[in-house]
Formats: structure tokens, C-alpha cells, sequence
């Protein structure tokens, strides 16, 4: 489902350049759980970013779906985020004077969806989150764990193939964290291919796939324990 | 998007953030509501001028006592002289050749009063002839007898407003009214011609030039209407009736003539300059506007950066993104424009009531002009924010990152 050859994203800080993502080589079937590790600065948001086609490589080339990316406009990219890509972010990003429900329905308003279709698609999204009794609060009403639920919701409710977190569960604690993560493995269950960051040792190894990347490179790979000795730590 | 969902979506917005939405549409109101009151004033004096001379034919010239230097602006309308004009002026004038009638008015409020019930009336001094030249009908009864011009009548013809709020719903014909000291039987009533322009002749009473002159106190006339014959020789006619005049006042030439066409050429130099007036003050006031808009939509963007990078994340394109911020330009510039409207109305409408001669209107081009100009300066205005908000890419604009990269 996803294949990266060689790539590369270097960013230009003064004279210096950061190759955040350093020539990677990464492929990725449908319906795998990853978890994606590393010290802080290692590339892991980048490389998120990337996968969800938020970012543009500088180098290399990145299939989804065997659909080579790196030639594709910007309207053609959000066009597969729309269809194949659901985003949960650390900080949420919830719309704050929406509610609930309408942070969850945005997707599919964006996509010209009409409000007969949108009704059923939503109601079952909230059932299935248990936000029923939240779901005309805004989020300013709501615990960091409903508003992380509502975020997942409005990830899934375009049915994406490829669920991207990134630190989904950093802003939260442990109890409504381990929900989160509990949730996202339940999607994952269903056919999803789960990709998600963590600082979380315990998180991590929860995954059927961790990779560790330091310094823009994969480190280490579960799936592939021996590809990369020369840059164990 | 849908239309229906973009407008909800925008709506929301609107509605959270009252302040800034509040000075937006204070700004497109103001200035939409500077094209309309100007126009609606500029129109009314338009109309005002047109509707005082409008109702006169070509063929009738207008005299009024007092010199104008003859190098153009406006004709003395209340006219400033020692010398009266006077009904024996007036008599001369009608022995003229090319002068088919005259008619010497004479014109102020007067308390009108009929048993207990009395208003203060536009009262009009004048003769037959002035019936003909200000096209004037009669309803009931007739108009004003064919009297020598010095000779009384104790008879007057009143408006058919001024007869409602004096009688009522008797009969007023061969009635006596009282105005100042004299008694005057009613003997026509005008037919109702509606909401007259210039003085309203249904709030007006009419009675022999003679009688007025002892009413008011006064010899000297406030105009005289001559009615040519043909419009040939109209110059001619022009300068007969001066050199007469010049003749009676001891050789000095101390009245004016009025035609329609020079009176209208005069207001048209004034009105074309107002023109230009509303145009520069409308146009000011719009880029304010604008500016106000293009500073309010770039303060959005920014405000709004990280919901731009959702917006992004979640599929939705380029062109998405600048509707939305065009069209909820568009919403408040709309509404503004509407407000403006709606306060200039309210505000003519007062002037109105305040000065019932003068219809202010503001002509329905100049609304929809000033709110489609409204409507169009703040799209121009809001485009480049937009644009801006557009083209960002997703992953700067999700996590608000100002600074570009490689
Ligand atoms: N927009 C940017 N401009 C410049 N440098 C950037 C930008 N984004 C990332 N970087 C750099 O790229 C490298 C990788 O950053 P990234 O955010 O992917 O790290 P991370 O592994 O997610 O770290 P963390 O665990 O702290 O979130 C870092 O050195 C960072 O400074
Ligand atoms: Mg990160």
C-alpha cells in the first residue's frame, strides 16, 4: 500500500541543512500497526507529514497506492487525503466554535457529502466513539479524552484506508490515553493501517510493527531486525 | 462544498467573532450609506428644482424682481431689489405683442381658518391666467373670476387637502374662510394632482392677486409668469419685455427673466459638480472599506492559519479554501451594504418629514450600484488574503509555521 524509495526532506536553516527524513526506504502493507519511535527530533513528525502527503519530499519518491506521488499538484493530493488519509493530531485540532458533531461532519461537508447521507455516516461515528451524549458540546466542554475521540471520529468518518497519529496520547493521561490507543487498535482491527508516534515505550511495543528512527533514518525495524546494524545505538 | 454548508459554516464564523464582524459591516454600511444619502440628496434637489419649472412650458418665461449678473450660476430665486416689480408692470407686459397671458403672484403662509378649525396655509396670490400656465384644474366649482388686475373679490380656490382639513366631509363650496382680516368664499376647489413637487398645491389657497397684496401687506410682486404666444422669437420676446421694464424703472434694468432651458442649464452646472462630489466621497469611503476588509481578511488568515492546515489535512483543495473566506467576504459585505441601505432610507425618509418640498430619493440605480460596488471592492480586497490563505502549504500552515524553508 505504501512504498518509499530513497526519500528525502531536507530543510534550510541558516547555512545549515537538516535532512530530517535521510534517504528512506519503507514499505508498508494494508492493515499493518505501526508504531514509530525515536529521541526527539529524529524525523518521526516528519515522516508522518509525509505519508500523509502534508509535506512534499525533496528527494525520492513515495507510492500510495502504487500512485506515484511526487509528480502529483497540490489539488490532486488533497484529493487522496480526502479519499485515503485520516489525521489524529497531539493537540486535537478541533474546530473551537464548532461542536462535537460538526467537528466530526466537517470531512464529509468539505467533500460535498448531502446533509441526508451525512446524517446516517455521523450518528454511527458518534454511537461507535460513545460521544452521543457529547456530541453538541464544543470542545471547550469537553475532556482532552472526549476531544481526542472526537478527532478520531472525524479521521474515520471518510472510511480512510491509512490512520496517521501523532501523539495521539501525549496530551492525555494514562487512563483516557490507553482508551485512545485501545480505540485506535479497534479501528486497526477492522482493517485499517494504523501508523502511530510515540514517546510512549508502553505504547510503542503495543504495535505488530515498531520502528525506531533516529537522526532522519530508520534505525530499526521489527519487521526486518537485521537491515540495519551499522546504525544500532 | 455545498452552497447550503458554506453559508451555515461561514455564518458560524460570523456570529462567534461579533466584534470583528460588527466593524466590518460598520465600514461597508457607512460607505454604501454615503452613495445613497448624497445621491439621495443630490436627486431630491434635482427633483426639487425640476418640479418648480418642470410644470411650466417652454413658452413661459418667469420674471422675478432683482438683477442676476448674467455669467451663469443660479438665478436669484427670492430676488433682492429696491424697486417692487408691480402689477402695473405686470398690465404692460400683457399689452405686449408675443405675450399671450401673464400672471403676478404673490406667495407666503397665511393662518387659514374656517368656524373653529384653522391651519396655516401656502397662500398664493394670482389671476385666471395662473390656473393655464400651472396647468392647475378645478374639481368642483370654478377658478378664479377674469378680474382686472388691481380689482378685489372677496372668492378663493383651495387645494383639495387644504378643503378636507378645513370642512371635512361637508361640502365647501360657497363657504367663507377667514384669512388674516379678510373673509374669502370658496368658490373652486383644485382637482388633486398628488404629492406635488415643489409647493403643494393641495395644501395651497388661491385668491385674487389684490386681495394677497392687502393680506401680505405688500405692493410688490413676487414673480410674474408670461406666457408667449409661440416660441418663435423667444429672444426677442426676452428683450422687449426687459426694454419695457428698464423703461418703467427709470432706465435701470432691475429684474430677471427666467427661461426654463437657462434655468435648467444653471442647475445642471451644480448638479454635475454634486455628481462629481458623491462620486469622490463614495469613492473614498469605498477604499477605506476595502482596506478595512483586506486588513480584516489578512488578520483572519492569520488568526485562522491552523484551521487552514486542517482544512488542508482534511482534503479540502485550494479553491475550497479561498470560497471560503471570499464568501464570507461577500456575506458581510452583502449584509453592509444592505444596513447602509436600509440607514439611508431611514434617514431620507426623515428628511422627508423634516422638509416635505423636497423629495429626497435615492434612485435605485445608485443602490444597486453602491451595493454592487461594495460587494465588488470587498471580494478585490479579500482575493489576496485568500489567495495567500490558499496557497500555503498544509504542513506550515498546520502547525502555523511563519518562517519559509528550502
Ligand atoms: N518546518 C521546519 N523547518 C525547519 N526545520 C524543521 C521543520 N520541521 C522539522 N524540522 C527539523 O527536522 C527535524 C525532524 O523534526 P521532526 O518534527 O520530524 O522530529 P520529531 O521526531 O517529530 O521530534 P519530536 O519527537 O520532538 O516531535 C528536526 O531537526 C527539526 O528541527
Ligand atoms: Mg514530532
Amino acid at each position: 500500500m505504501i512504498e518509499l524509495q530513497q526519500l528525502c526532506r531536507s530543510f534550510q536553516i541558516g547555512d545549515q541543512c537538516v535532512h530530517a527524513l535521510d534517504h528512506i526506504d519503507l514499505h508498508i502493507e494494508r492493515g499493518e500497526y505501526l508504531s514509530v519511535m525515536g529521541p526527539s527530533g529524529s524525523g518521526k513528525s516528519t515522516l508522518l507529514n509525509m505519508l500523509g502527503l502534508l509535506d512534499t519530499p525533496s528527494g525520492g519518491e513515495y507510492r500510495l497506492n502504487q500512485t506515484a506521488t511526487s509528480q502529483l499538484n497540490e489539488e490532486a493530493r488533497a484529493t487522496l487525503r480526502r479519499e485515503h488519509i485520516g489525521f489524529v493530531f497531539q493537540s486535537y485540532h478541533l474546530i473551537p466554535r464548532l461542536t462535537a458533531r460538526e467537528n466530526i461532519e466537517l470531512p464529509l461537508i468539505l467533500a460535498g457529502i448531502a446533509p441526508k447521507q451525512r446524517k446516517p455516516i455521523i450518528d454511527r461515528v458518534i454511537t461507535r466513539l460513545a460521544l452521543t451524549d457529547r456530541a453538541a458540546h464544543v470542545p471547550s466542554q469537553l475532556s482532552g479524552g472526549q476531544r481526542q475521540r472526537v478527532a478520531i471520529g472525524r479521521a474515520i468518518v471518510m472510511k480512510p484506508e491509512l490512520l496517521l497519529a501523532d501523539e495521539p496520547t501525549g496530551n492525555l493521561d494514562s487512563v483516557s490515553g490507553r482508551e485512545v490507543i485501545e480505540l485506535l487498535e479497534e479501528l486497526n482491527d477492522e482493517g485499517i493501517t494504523l501508523l502511530v508516534v510515540t514517546h510512549d515505550q508502553a505504547i510503542g511495543v503495543r504495535a505488530k510493527r515498531e520502528l525506531k528512527m533516529i537522526d532522519g533514518r530508520i534505525a530499526s525495524d521489527s519487521a526486518r531486525p537485521a537491515i540495519t546494524p551499522q546504525l544500532a545505538p | 462544498m455545498r452552497i447550503a454548508d458554506l453559508l451555515a459554516f461561514n455564518l458560524k464564523l460570523i456570529e462567534r467573532q461579533r466584534l470583528r464582524s460588527a466593524m466590518l459591516l460598520a465600514a461597508i454600511a457607512i460607505s454604501v450609506m454615503a452613495i445613497n444619502l448624497l445621491t439621495g440628496i443630490g436627486e431630491g434637489g434635482k427633483q426639487f428644482v425640476l418640479g418648480e419649472f418642470n410644470l411650466l412650458g417652454k413658452n413661459v418665461l418667469i420674471m422675478l424682481p432683482g438683477k442676476k449678473e448674467t455669467t451663469g450660476g443660479i438665478p436669484p430665486l427670492t430676488g433682492e431689489t429696491t424697486r417692487d416689480l408691480t402689477l402695473r408692470d405686470a398690465q404692460a407686459i400683457a399689452r405686449l405683442a408675443n405675450v399671450s397671458a401673464v400672471a403676478p403672484l404673490i406667495a407666503g403662509k397665511m393662518e387659514i381658518s374656517h368656524h373653529k378649525l384653522s391651519r396655516e396655509a401656502f397662500t398664493i396670490g394670482s389671476n385666471r391666467a395662473f390656473f393655464a400656465i400651472r396647468q392647475l384644474e378645478v374639481a368642483q366649482g370654478k377658478a378664479l373670476p377674469l378680474l382686472p388686475f388691481e380689482q378685489g373679490q372677496a372668492v378663493c380656490v383651495i387645494g383639495s387637502k387644504l378643503r378636507k382639513e378645513l370642512f371635512g366631509p361637508k361640502p365647501a363650496l360657497g363657504q367663507w374662510l377667514r384669512a388674516g382680516d379678510s373673509r374669502f368664499r370658496v368658490i373652486g376647489i383644485l382637482k388633486d394632482k398628488g404629492e406635488g413637487l415643489g409647493f403643494d398645491m393641495n395644501e395651497a389657497i388661491i385668491v385674487p392677486v389684490a386681495n394677497a397684496q392687502a393680506l401680505f401687506n405688500q405692493a410688490g410682486l413676487f414673480r410674474v409668469f408670461i406666457e408667449l404666444r409661440s416660441l418663435d422669437g423667444l429672444q426677442q420676446s426676452q428683450q422687449r419685455i426687459l426694454a419695457l421694464l428698464k423703461e418703467r424703472h427709470e432706465g435701470e434694468e432691475d429684474v430677471t427673466i427666467i427661461t426654463q432651458d437657462s434655468l435648467l442649464s444653471a442647475f445642471e452646472n451644480i448638479l454635475n459638480t454634486l455628481t462629481l462630489a458623491v462620486a469622490g466621497i463614495a469613492g473614498i469611503s469605498m477604499l477605506v472599506a476595502g482596506i478595512l476588509i483586506m486588513n480584516v481578511s489578512l488578520i483572519a488568515v492569520s488568526q485562522r492559519t491552523r484551521e487552514i492546515g486542517l482544512l488542508k489535512a482534511l482534503g479540502c483543495p485550494a479553491r475550497t479554501v479561498a470560497l471560503i473566506f471570499l464568501s464570507e467576504a461577500s456575506i458581510m459585505a452583502l449584509s453592509g451594504a444592505l444596513l447602509g441601505i436600509l440607514i439611508s432610507e431611514l434617514l431620507l425618509a426623515t428628511a422627508r418629514g423634516l422638509y416635505p418640498t423636497i423629495p429626497f430619493t435615492t434612485p435605485f440605480w445608485a443602490q444597486l450600484g453602491s451595493a454592487l460596488i461594495a460587494t465588488v471592492t470587498a471580494l478585490l480586497f479579500a482575493a489576496i488574503p485568500a489567495r495567500k490563505a490558499a496557497n500555503m502549504a498544509p504542513v506550515d500552515a498546520l502547525l502555523d509555521k511563519k518562517a519559509g524553508q528550502a
